[in-house]
């Protein structure tokens, strides 16, 4: 039988884990004479307090919820795919050819159609990866990293070479038109009466990475492909055992996993920037790693673990902004919610679950 | 083989090992109750029981890997504690594991000394090493080229060398886990004739098997025990083999398979000149000639690793072979791309694998996304692109019920379930596929004497509905209680063949050993 009832697997390990995070990044705090109590306040207030913290924070969420969705599915297939971030780099370059080469009538082709491509470029971006993987045995974890690399100096030659306009300074692309613009939050709730910040960036893209969520669910627990996928992740001999192709599934889970991680580029490319700038992705793709972790690769969780990551990005930001914690400060607390919900999961599993053994065992 | 002259000086002596009351639980399960038991010095003990019933835990106390929650040890009359294994190599404890833990591209000395080097220089240690090892060859008989590096050894002659390992560090008391698992019976009559010697010496012996043959045969005493609780202690002169199953299982076991004769019809497996070369080159398979009639067993008896392994996964669609296979006289794909187990299901070819846990099962799944995996894309579990997981879930539990797994919960994951009911899972889902062929490897390996009676009734009874039964297991008692007909395999060769009726152990031990008619 399980050691740990369902409801103590999901939420005490990772709440006890957030809370030693808390507590030893509160002590670093009062370790440079600052307030941890007043830099909560701060943080809550600046990413929760308000539509304009909302907005950012979902913002974020976003972005981290597509690249932990990407993560979640490589995973299940027991691939460790880190190239998240080189995968949505190249998303970013599929959004901004089909925005700026289409003459788009409406947003909501516009959009049908950046992520489209946005999702072709992130899957061709991992397809390579997962061919030598599948057929050359090269370490999808090596050719991933390394293809993060290939990825920003191919972007970097893009859009200093190519998608630069003539006489711009700025290595990216022109603004997208204005057919491509995705409504902001603001705009899909004032109709309903809410008035929500017109200056926070989140936008529809937020919906559609729900809609990611329940689908990425229903692929992985509902159809013979996702359950093809579980099994070659559970184990190899198994599935060659069962008729599972090894090749098909490692191509297959990496094409999806890329897919997903090229989509956040209709997030922050066409729904923020309007257009490629250089570093668009900004770590996103390996917080997605964290956000995987963290959400237990179940999309539930990864939605849960990518709303808590964007509230630390933007109560982080509002941090450095207002008090003198510096910048680096900030990553530190990242890094411990990191150490703590990730790596040091069995940390704190292990006598929770020592603990709930105690439990039954008097009470039997 | 009770030596009378020894059991007198046995009363006097204090006993080499006694326990009392040893008890220890892995969370809820209670692995070891209150077990009391006295090895006498210069005997052969035996401890005997089924898959988890507590006899590892018991020896991995002894040997210092767990710490009891209760109870005492004395050794010789003394109470020792035995933290870790160096307390219970200095209480003069050696300890041979089921799967030896050598270094294989070590020669002979380097593995004896290993972890028992004197100084920091190896030279000197190693030329001191050599005296001791010579001496102790000669005194026990156990003849080792001190300079064959590991790999090079048969499986016998590496036994022989974990047998030195625990000698050269003084053991008085040496425990071997399950010895002959991996042996031919030629190889275990050895071992048996070196644990006599042994015992001459004034060594004690304590062996630990499931096998009733072997306690019969080598034992002065025998333990049984039954769910972490030693149930008796016998001197086996004393009992039989029927009293001692009844003791394992605690209700009477039937030890030999009721069926009728075979009744072989068509030719369904026809297997001509198979060839396998695995990743490495080595040639596997080196000519296999087989068929198998529907409504026969035929059952390939050899020692582990001698090609059976892969013949099975040629069959069953995971490996590469050249040669022809007929499946009622239609040739299968060896190679490229319909050679999966998804169009050898589509065949009729059903497979229990050898090794459930790794390739049968899903060990995280539970028990009804087991029981759809390999037919998974089956019309009748599927709706579209989607899974029917409430039609399988239905399937798994009349499966469960037809077949009598327990706990009879669709939602359990399959590593809750023991070895025999995770067995019995693979089972229903391959032969209630109705096959034309049924592949079995290892049916019983690992499982609990109740649940092999029944996994055999299963077996049989497919044969009797005309169907083609291929079976290969290690045991030779099963292959000869099960098979009609039984063909063994030595390096890749089938050596030969025989009806079960007329042959026996000792002729098939020698086919199995590679001594050819």
């Amino acid at each position: 039988m399980e050691v740990m009832p369902k409801w103590a697997e999901v939420t005490l390990v990772p709440l006890i884990s957030l809370l030693l995070a808390a507590i030893l990044s509160a002590l670093v705090i009062l370790a440079i004479g600052e307030d941890p109590i007043a830099a909560v306040n701060l943080m809550v207030t600046g990413a929760l307090g308000s539509t304009y913290g909302w907005g950012y924070t979902l913002y974020y969420a976003t972005n981290f919820l597509f690249t932990g969705l990407a993560v979640s599915v490589a995973f299940h297939a027991g691939l460790f795919n880190i190239g998240g971030e080189g995968q949505a780099m190249l998303g970013g370059l599929g959004v901004a050819l089909a925005c700026l080469l289409i003459p788009w009538p409406h947003w909501t082709l516009a959009l049908l159609g950046a992520a489209g491509a946005a999702a072709l470029f992130g899957a061709a971006w991992a397809a390579i990866p997962a061919f030598l993987q599948a057929k050359r045995g090269s370490h999808i974890v090596i050719t991933t990293i390394m293809f993060n690399f290939i990825g920003a100096a191919v972007l970097n030659y893009v859009l200093v070479n190519l998608m630069r306009p003539a006489g711009s300074m700025d290595p990216a692309t022109a603004r997208f038109p204005e057919t491509t613009h995705l409504p902001t939050l603001h705009d899909i709730l004032a109709p309903i009466g809410i008035n929500f910040s017109k200056s926070a960036p989140a936008n529809v893209t937020f919906l559609i990475a729900l809609l990611a969520c329940v689908l990425v669910w229903f692929l992985l627990w509902r159809t013979w492909l996702g359950y093809e996928i579980r099994s070659y992740g559970k184990s190899e001999p198994a599935a060659k055992y069962g008729g599972i192709s090894p090749t098909a599934i490692t191509m297959i889970a990496m094409l999806i996993s890329g897919g997903l991680a090229g989509l956040m580029a209709i997030n922050n490319v066409m729904g923020e920037a309007e257009r490629l700038v250089l570093n668009a992705v900004e770590g996103a793709g390996f917080i997605g790693i964290a956000v995987a972790l963290m959400g237990r690769s179940h999309p539930f969780g990864v939605l849960l673990a990518a709303i808590l990551f964007g509230f630390l990005y933007q109560g982080g930001a509002e941090l450095a902004l207002w008090t003198s914690i510096p910048r680096e400060l900030i990553v530190v607390i990242q890094a411990l919610v990191i150490l703590f919900t990730g790596a040091l999961d069995n940390m704190v599993r292990m006598p929770l679950e020592r603990l709930f053994l105690m439990m039954r065992r008097r009470n039997a | 083989m009770s030596g009378s002259d020894t059991s007198g000086r046995q009363e006097t002596a204090a006993p080499a090992i006694e326990l009392q009351g040893i008890s220890k639980a892995f969370g809820p399960v209670q692995a070891n109750k209150d077990i009391s038991i006295r090895v006498m010095p210069g005997t052969i003990h035996g401890i005997i029981g089924e898959n988890g019933a507590g006899k590892s835990t018991l020896m991995s106390i002894l040997y210092g890997f767990y710490k009891a929650d209760k109870g005492e040890i004395f050794i010789a009359g003394k109470k020792t504690d035995i933290p870790d294994s160096q307390a219970a190599i200095a209480a003069g404890i050696g300890m041979v594991f089921q799967h030896f833990k050598l270094v294989e591209n070590f020669t002979v000395l380097e593995n004896i000394i290993l972890g028992a080097e004197d100084g920091g220089l190896l030279t000197p240690s190693l030329a001191k090493a050599r005296k001791t090892l010579l001496e102790l060859e000669h005194e026990y008989g156990l003849n080792v080229d001190p300079d064959a590096v590991i790999e090079e050894l048969g499986v016998g002659m590496q036994q022989r060398v974990e047998i030195l390992k625990a000698l050269y560090r003084q053991a008085d008391i040496l425990i071997l886990d399950e010895p002959t698992g991996v042996l031919t019976p030629a190889e275990a009559d050895q071992l048996f004739r070196i644990l006599d010697r042994l015992r001459e010496e004034g060594k004690t012996i304590i062996l630990i098997t499931h096998k009733l043959r072997e306690i019969m045969e080598a034992t002065d005493t025998v333990s049984v025990m039954r769910r972490g609780e030693m149930t008796a202690t016998v001197k086996t002169k004393d009992t039989s083999p029927a009293e001692l199953a009844e003791l394992m299982v605690g209700r009477k076991v039937l030890l030999r398979v009721d069926k009728k004769p075979a009744v072989p019809g068509d030719v369904v497996l026809d297997i001509k000149d198979l060839h396998v070369v695995d990743d490495k080159g080595v040639e596997r398979l080196k000519g296999i000639d087989l068929q198998v009639r529907a409504g026969e067993i035929v059952g390939i008896a050899g020692v582990a690793g001698n090609g059976q392994s892969e013949l099975l996964e040629v069959l069953g669609g995971y490996a590469d072979a050249t040669g022809e296979i007929r499946v009622n006289g239609q040739p299968l794909d060896l190679s490229g791309k319909h050679s999966d187990g998804r169009s050898r299901r589509a065949r009729g070819i059903a497979h229990v694998p050898e090794d459930r846990q790794r390739e049968g099962l899903i060990m995280d799944f539970s028990a009804w996304e087991n029981t759809a995996f390999g037919y998974h894309r089956d019309q009748d579990y599927q709706s579209g692109v989607l899974l029917n997981n409430a039609a399988i879930r239905a399937d798994t539990e009349a499966k469960m019920e037809r077949f009598d797994v327990r706990p009879p919960n669709p939602g359990l994951a399959a590593k809750n379930f023991s070895g025999g009911n995770q067995q019995k899972i693979v089972l229903a889902r391959e032969i209630e596929r109705n096959p034309d062929l049924l592949l079995v490897g290892q049916p019983t390996r690992g499982v609990d004497i109740g649940a092999i009676e029944f996994i055999h009734q299963q077996i049989v009874a497919l044969r009797d509905k005309g169907k083609a039964v291929l079976l290969v297991s290690v045991e030779l008692e099963e292959i000869l209680a099960l098979a009609d007909r039984v063909a063994v395999m030595f390096d890749g060769h089938i050596m030969g063949e025989r009806m079960s009726a007329e042959t026996d152990e000792k002729e098939l031990g020698l086919l199995m050993a590679g001594v050819g008619n």
